[in-house]
């Protein structure tokens, strides 16, 4: 015992060491150490932001400096606190306050003293700054809007939350990503690839030379530039047109899907969301539970599409040969749906479809969307096959276009129904409001625009897009520049066009034509209500409008919803017959009508639901 | 004698594992207190090239200590015994202060640490005393006899203040164990701080219910015909319990705080997230640090001069007394597992060296050899792995140090000298 004692203690603690050894290197062992490793630092090289130009190259988005005051609380030297709160414009005790945070915080790292000098103060306070020892100044840059449109669909940045550090480990705290709009959608485009250097510290924190002499640095990447589809002009005159007014609009190139204008009213100017006033703005714009600023219209409304969906029922009828362009229907001023008449504004008489469309007779289309159904058995049959013919248009879907957020709008068919009634409980007269672009239907304001476009090509569209070139390259990206086929033939198209042509000669919109251009469009005006102390209650019209021109060469295809400004063709017929002048002519020759619009505002209709008074709707004068 | 041939019956397996040992500490010497302003290795400005020197002073004591005769250091045991006593009073009136311990004599180029020697002196005079005729280890007059020579320097060190050193003392009762102490003190010892553990850990209630579980296991499964000694183990009952309670009260009333802390570190007794990062921060931010850059060098490590945080400095004393994180971080579990191996190894040749002896003295001190030895190993590894508390006592070989290395050599090579004149004895 006593010759071996000795013997088994060492073999003993050698066993005791390594398993220790092994529990610490080998079961404890982390092997994502650089990034945790205490001792090494990783700094970050970023890249300047790409910058943002419209489908002429002209800027629209840049980046501008910004001045950080920072501040190492250990090098501090007593100084002349009132001086420098005057240099920096802050109160004394702010100033103080911030200084004693920023000690708790770190004495030996940097912390932000004075975020976002201006210019002007920044040129002030450079030549003094030497004096105050611990204090320098740090540039940052933020971004820079060369116009005050496009707030929505141009998105803005913001530092990354826990939640995009969870989804994506490129960022680290403090960075900046894309939150709306292409800001989001082609983060990574715009942003680069930042660089990184990884730096040895000692235990002070302090720099003792670069990781394994840098081999795992990597340079920063630069940000590409985007060339968006949007004309900077037309989406700025757009904004002027839709001031004091809700609604958006979306304007399409119909031979490329390339979106021109993309309008969303109210808007705000994008530089608030920069700079020092920046989360004050932000919360102003966010809480707006009224006018809701944030909120692109454009492509999160879904209104119901109301008349401008009639030309898509005649092409249905017309494809499923229930009608030919001659066949004529008689308007009632109105129309039976069983013994109760529903209303129409056509004037009444006999009705073929290039007046049906002209003068947007309810009763037609009414019947026009009945003769679909009586071609089938069974009328359950017949709502999936108009719904099919519907959603070729890109409607009741994603549309799927590069943009972050969107709405898919709505085509009801059979299962929608039997959710709503049961199953063979409903029949075509409680789906009638569809044939006129009521009832189930609804659709945003970009599928209007999109379908708006698939009529101008006549039966096929390019998925409606913003992105058209990276650092000068077009893209090709098939999803974009394959074109999308309707089910309805070519040769059907032509008798909706022409009545869609006769709107503007004859029609709902004689008075907006623009001379030497040849417009094909239609107006529509919509019911809609709302809960007023949970009454169900009828508000003005929305006004709404689709339109596309040259009619034989379109080079425009657009659709304008204006919320609550009464019929097609008051407020949503104006806009668009000024947008399309203002693209293809680059001017305005009928002043007056641009006059009317730049003047006239819907805010007394926007305040009506909230007045707590009685109020009319659809007032005839404006 | 001619020197030649004692360099032929040299045992050169404990040589060789020696060099590999200094060897190897030299290199993480050089690492931990490189800078890249110095990379030569021959500046003896920095302390790699100081520890340079003094392995070759040490190589050169090599040489020394193995040309003197094997019955030198047993005649002149007891002289050399009381000169160390005399250089450690000595420090009370001419001692150098470095980082608040006494423990250095200054002359110039370097400082000498007597208790370093006095190691030595101590294992020899042990040998010395245990291996006379007239000595008997059973008869406790002379027990006393050979406490007081192990615990003579140990208080002289103790106020220096140098506890590490002082407990390295102790380790000299293997010894007396080896030589006929009875067995049962190492028992003794043993339960007392397995309670003292347990008492901290689980406090004095569940040591005394453990204690009534193991007794009545012990007489469910006895053969019925074995007689109950009732009386003893109600004797080691009673005292078990009071020592547990006065655990308590030595630990809450005697310790300070550091010590409190050092043990509850140890013990992993504090749960709280918030004081632990406090304990870390002061207390215990030593063996975190280690223990971290153990940890991170995982199972090849980093690669030599390529540990992060031993270039950062983040383990304080990491060439002295941390010098084993260095390896943990730049050479991985493959480094600390040779460097493990290689001590157990040595240890064990040491052991079958001592056995081998003829000569009762050789013998003896062979194991005070080993006992010194084993417990700087075990401790200053154990502190820097985290599985015992902070005492502050060097790696030998390994950690930076001029007394230190020196001390060691010396100290093994007079075994090996007395080794290879083990077959002289007979003739």
């Amino acid at each position: 015992m006593k010759k071996i004692l000795l013997s088994s203690i060492i073999i003993i603690i050698g066993i005791t060491f390594i398993g220790r050894l092994s529990y610490l290197q080998i079961f404890s062992f982390s092997p994502n150490q650089v990034l945790e490793d205490t001792a090494i630092k990783a700094i970050y090289d970023y890249p300047e932001r790409g910058y943002i130009y419209d489908r002429k190259g002209r800027l629209l988005v840049a980046n501008q400096p910004a001045y950080d005051v920072m501040v190492i609380p250990r090098e501090v030297k007593p100084l002349d606190t009132l001086e420098f709160c005057q240099l920096l414009s802050i109160e004394k005790e702010k100033f103080v306050e911030k200084l004693r945070k920023a000690r708790v915080y770190s004495p030996r790292l940097p912390s932000v003293l004075v975020p976002q000098l201006s210019k002007e103060d920044y040129a002030r306070l450079q030549e003094k700054m030497r004096k105050y020892e611990g204090f320098y100044i740090q540039k940052r840059s933020l971004r820079y809007y060369n116009t005050t449109s496009g707030a929505n669909v141009l998105g803005y940045i913001s530092e990354v939350n826990e939640t995009d550090l969870l989804k994506n480990p490129y960022y680290v705290q403090g960075e900046l990503t894309g939150r709306t709009g292409i800001e989001k959608e082609y983060e990574e485009i715009l942003r680069g690839r930042k660089g990184v250097k990884f730096i040895q510290k000692d235990r002070f924190n302090r720099d003792i030379g670069p990781y394994k002499n840098g081999i795992l640095d990597t340079l920063p990447e630069q940000g590409k530039e985007l060339y968006v589809t949007l004309d900077k002009a037309l989406q700025e005159y757009g904004e002027k047109l839709m001031t004091g007014k809700r609604g958006g609009i979306v304007a399409l190139e119909p031979s490329t899907g390339e979106i021109l204008a993309l309008i969303s009213g109210p808007t705000y100017d994008p530089s608030l969301l920069v700079g020092r006033e920046r989360s004050k703005n932000y919360s102003k714009l966010h809480y707006d539970t009224i006018s809701k600023p944030t909120w692109d219209r454009a492509i999160l409304a879904e209104p119901s599409p109301g008349s401008p969906f009639k030309t898509l029922n005649a092409l249905v009828a017309l494809q499923e040969g229930a009608i030919k362009p001659e066949t004529t229907i008689r308007c009632y001023n109105g129309f039976y749906v069983g013994n109760t008449l529903r209303g129409c504004h056509c004037g009444g008489g006999i009705r073929n479809m290039n007046i049906g469309i002209y003068k947007s007779c309810n009763a037609y289309f009414a019947g026009t969307f009945r003769k679909i159904y009586d071609k089938y058995e069974t009328t359950d049959e017949g709502m999936d096959v108009w719904s099919a013919h519907m959603k070729s248009f890109g409607l009741g879907n994603f549309l799927g276009y590069d943009l972050p957020t969107g709405r898919p709008g709505r085509i009801p068919d059979k299962a929608y129904y039997d959710r709503f009634y049961g199953d063979n409980r409903w029949s075509s007269s409680y789906i009638i409001s569809n044939s006129i672009g009521q009832g189930e239907v609804a659709a945003t304001p970009i599928q209007l625009a999109n379908m708006t476009a698939a009529i101008a090509n006549r039966g096929h569209y390019f998925t409606p897009h913003i992105l058209k070139k990276i650092d000068g390259i077009p893209i090709s990206i098939p999803e974009f520049t394959k074109p999308k086929h309707t089910t309805i033939d070519k040769k059907h198209f032509d008798p909706v066009i022409r009545g869609m042509s006769d709107v503007y000669t004859k029609g709902t919109a004689k008075w907006l034509q623009i001379p030497g251009i040849e417009i094909a469009g239609k107006t529509g005006t919509v019911e809609n209500y709302t809960r007023i102390d949970s009454v169900k209650t009828q508000l003005t019209d929305h006004s709404l409008f689709v339109a596309f021109a040259p009619v034989d060469n379109p080079k425009i295809a657009l659709a304008v919803f204006i919320e609550h400004g009464y019929y097609g063709s008051r407020y949503a017929g104006h806009i668009a017959s000024l947008l399309i002048e203002k693209y293809l002519k680059g001017h305005i020759t009928r002043t007056d009508l641009e006059k009317r619009m730049l003047d006239k505002t819907l805010e007394h209709e926007y305040a009506k639901p909230y007045s707590g008074e009685e109020f009319k709707i659809n007032e005839y004068v404006w | 004698m001619s020197g030649r041939s004692v360099l032929k019956r040299v045992d050169w397996l404990t040589v060789l594992l020696y060099f590999l040992l200094v060897i190897i500490g030299w290199v993480n010497i050089y690492s931990s207190t490189f800078s890249e302003d110095f990379p030569s290795i021959l500046n003896f400005g920095q302390l790699y090239g100081k520890q340079l020197v003094f392995i070759g002073i040490s190589i050169v004591a090599i040489f020394i200590t193995l040309a003197l005769e094997a019955n030198f250091y047993e005649r002149f045991a007891s002289v050399l015994y009381i000169i160390s006593l005399v250089s450690l009073l000595g420090l009370f009136i001419f001692g150098k202060t470095i980082a608040g311990a006494t423990s250095w004599y200054d002359f110039g180029f370097f400082n000498l640490q007597p208790s370093e020697f006095a190691k030595i002196t101590t294992a020899l005079a042990l040998a010395k005393y245990l291996s006379d005729i007239q000595t008997d280890i059973k008869r406790p007059r002379h027990q006393m006899y050979a406490f007081l020579i192990i615990l003579i320097p140990a208080f002289l060190i103790i106020p220096q203040p140098d506890p590490g050193s002082a407990l390295v003392f102790f380790s000299l009762i293997f010894v007396l164990f080896r030589e006929g102490l009875p067995l049962y003190y190492l028992g003794i010892a043993f339960l007392a701080l397995l309670l003292f553990v347990t008492t901290l850990m689980f406090g004095t209630i569940w040591v005394a219910i453990g204690l009534v579980l193991l007794i009545a296991v012990f007489l469910l499964v006895k053969r019925s015909s074995f007689k109950v000694p009732v009386l003893p183990m109600v004797a080691v009952f009673v005292v078990s319990i009071l020592f547990s309670l006065s655990v308590n009260i030595v630990f809450e009333k005697v310790f300070e705080q550091r010590h409190r802390d050092r043990f509850s570190l140890w013990l992993r007794l504090e749960k709280d997230p918030n004081k632990l990062e406090t304990i870390r921060k002061t207390i215990g931010y030593n063996t975190y640090q280690s223990e971290k850059a153990i940890e991170s060098g995982g199972f090849f490590g980093k690669g030599f001069l390529e540990g992060t945080r031993t270039k950062g400095d983040f383990v304080p004393e990491q060439h002295t007394d941390y010098i084993f994180s260095t390896v943990g971080e730049e050479w991985g579990f493959i480094g600390t597992t040779v460097v493990v191996l290689l001590f157990t190894f040595l240890l064990l040749r040491l052991v079958s060296l001592a056995e081998r002896q003829k000569n009762d003295f050789s013998r003896m001190f062979g194991y005070g050899v080993i006992s010194i030895l084993l417990i700087h190993y075990f401790i200053n590894i154990g502190m820097v792995i985290g599985v015992l508390p902070t005492i502050g006592i060097p790696l030998p070989f390994f950690s930076y140090g001029g007394s230190g290395l020196l001390g060691f050599t010396i100290l093994l090579f007079i075994f090996l000298k007395l080794d290879s004149n083990r077959l002289n004895e007979w003739i």
